[in-house]
């Protein structure tokens, strides 16, 4: 058994800067991570940040991460990589697999999970084909592993994920047949669309992947438009030529550990579906255990970054390194930043369903811990 | 060749060892420490293994660990995540019929 005074399971954008923050404040971290390289999803993201300068906008997310990763290391903050958590017991004991092969019992006295989160899937005759993959899956491909995993992509959603990556996807070489809507309109930030848009790759609302032809891998897809009610409108079916889909149909948090845990939790489907319940804090409905990041609710990896810098900064207060009143008004600081990057048009969505989420969070936890 | 290069923003990678595993018998050249699963790609192998009922072919689905789509069998061991899996020299991969078997080399 291995004590330590803060565990953070995930060395994302959220779990790296909790760890930095805390480590700052005197706390003595442990940073665990199942990859065999920390930074979680940051060194994929090699487009520039939105948001004010304040918050590393402008600076692509492959450049946050290595930022984030030379800061832990100038902290000395400890950290374990192939280290996979698969247990949590009473609140603070974590059961780790470490490289595969040999388990270990981190006892915290406090623990943060920054777990982040999963791609969804959609499912339609031929998604199981090889070719048929995350959104997600083939920005890791083209921008960390450095291979194409098709020549001819159908993408499937247009927010900022599908968007961003068919951009991407163009940047390394691939062909994009189509980027395909649902809705009757467009979903992501309007610089990344225009990008593609003047690439001419073609967006087609409405419509969805009606199925995947292709017996080893994908060789077609076929496309068809959508009423008003989401139906399929016979008649309208077109084929395209590709050998891969992408799926960037939104994300899911990664709260397995959360619900291990006996945590609380809301359905909140503007931010991905089940969030643990939490506070402005970031704290939990259980009494050492914080969460921060995608785990939250589905943002992006500027809020990611402010969340876990809210819990490390709180969970070094509540361990007595730094005062309440220093808490608090750094609190304070990460939540002006916070709401600047949860405003206009896409983001005041998801400052609505934070606040209903932490007041409700605030009730239930005051009523639960204090 | 499926490698990504002349890239707009990202530097030439470097130039890392190339080393020789073996896909179902056949030798591959691979960049040491790249992850299996792009090994792969980079030699247009798309199918990572057959399921057990329908013997339906699977390839990567979310490449970062969490589907378990893109499992095989290697150095004996089956059922390994190959998109977070780095590559070894001398590596034997095998594409993986169902839930794959177990050899003595996997046991050690």
């Amino acid at each position: 058994m291995i004590g330590t005074e803060l565990a953070i399971v995930g060395a994302g954008p959220a779990g790296l800067s909790a760890a930095i923050e805390a480590r700052r404040a005197g706390v003595d971290v442990l940073l665990i991570d199942e990859n065999a390289r920390p930074g979680g999803q940051l060194f994929k993201q090699i487009h520039k940040f939105f948001g004010s300068r304040a918050h590393k906008a402008g600076i692509r997310g492959m450049n946050i991460g290595t930022e984030l990763l030379r800061e832990s290391e100038n902290l000395g903050i400890n950290t374990w990589l192939n280290g996979e958590v698969c247990g949590i017991e009473d609140g603070h004991n974590l059961w780790v697999v470490r490289n595969r092969n040999k388990s270990e019992i981190v006892k915290a006295k406090k623990i943060i999970l920054a777990t982040g989160a999963t791609e969804n899937a959609v499912a339609f005759p031929g998604w199981d084909l090889p070719g048929v993959m995350g959104a997600g899956a083939a920005q890791t491909m083209i921008n960390v592993n450095r291979v194409l995993p098709g020549r001819k992509v159908v993408m499937l959603g247009s927010g900022n994920v599908g968007v961003i990556v068919a951009y991407q996807l163009l940047q390394a070489g691939a062909e994009v047949a189509a980027i395909l809507e649902a809705a009757p309109k467009l979903g992501g930030y309007g610089v990344h669309t225009a990008k593609v848009s003047r690439a001419g790759v073609p967006f087609c609302v409405s419509h969805t992947i009606k199925r995947a032809f292709g017996t080893k891998h994908v060789e077609a897809v076929e496309i068809v438009e959508l009423d008003s009610g989401f139906k399929q409108v016979p008649g309208t079916e077109r084929i395209l030529e590709a050998d891969t889909v992408c799926l960037a149909t939104g994300l899911t948090p990664l709260s397995e550990l959360a619900w291990l845990a006996g945590c609380k939790f809301n359905f909140v489907p503007a931010m991905g579906g089940h969030i643990p319940v939490h506070d402005d804090k970031m704290h939990s409905t259980q009494a050492d255990i914080f969460i921060a990041g995608d785990i939250s609710g589905i943002e992006e990896a500027s809020t990611a970054m402010e969340e876990g810098r809210l819990a490390g900064i709180n969970v070094a207060a509540e361990l007595g390194y730094i005062t309440e009143d220093e808490a608090a008004a750094r609190s304070g600081e990460i939540w002006e930043n916070l709401n600047a990057l949860r405003s206009g048009y896409f983001g005041q969505r998801r400052r609505d369903a934070k606040d209903s989420m932490l007041q409700k969070g605030k009730e239930v936890i005051e009523w639960n811990i204090h | 060749m499926n490698r990504v290069s002349n890239h707009p923003i990202l530097e030439e990678e470097r130039s890392s060892r190339e080393v020789q595993i073996f896909v179902d018998g056949k030798p591959v050249m691979v960049r040491e420490g790249e992850m299996i699963a792009a090994a792969l790609i980079a030699n247009d192998i798309f199918i990572n293994r057959y399921t057990a009922h329908k013997h339906k072919p699977r390839g990567i689905y979310c490449a970062i660990g969490r589907c378990t789509d893109c499992i095989m069998t290697v150095d004996g061991v089956p059922n390994v995540r190959t998109c977070v899996t780095e590559v070894r020299e001398g590596m034997k991969i095998t594409t993986q019929q169902g839930t794959g078997i177990w050899s003595e080399e996997g046991r050690q």
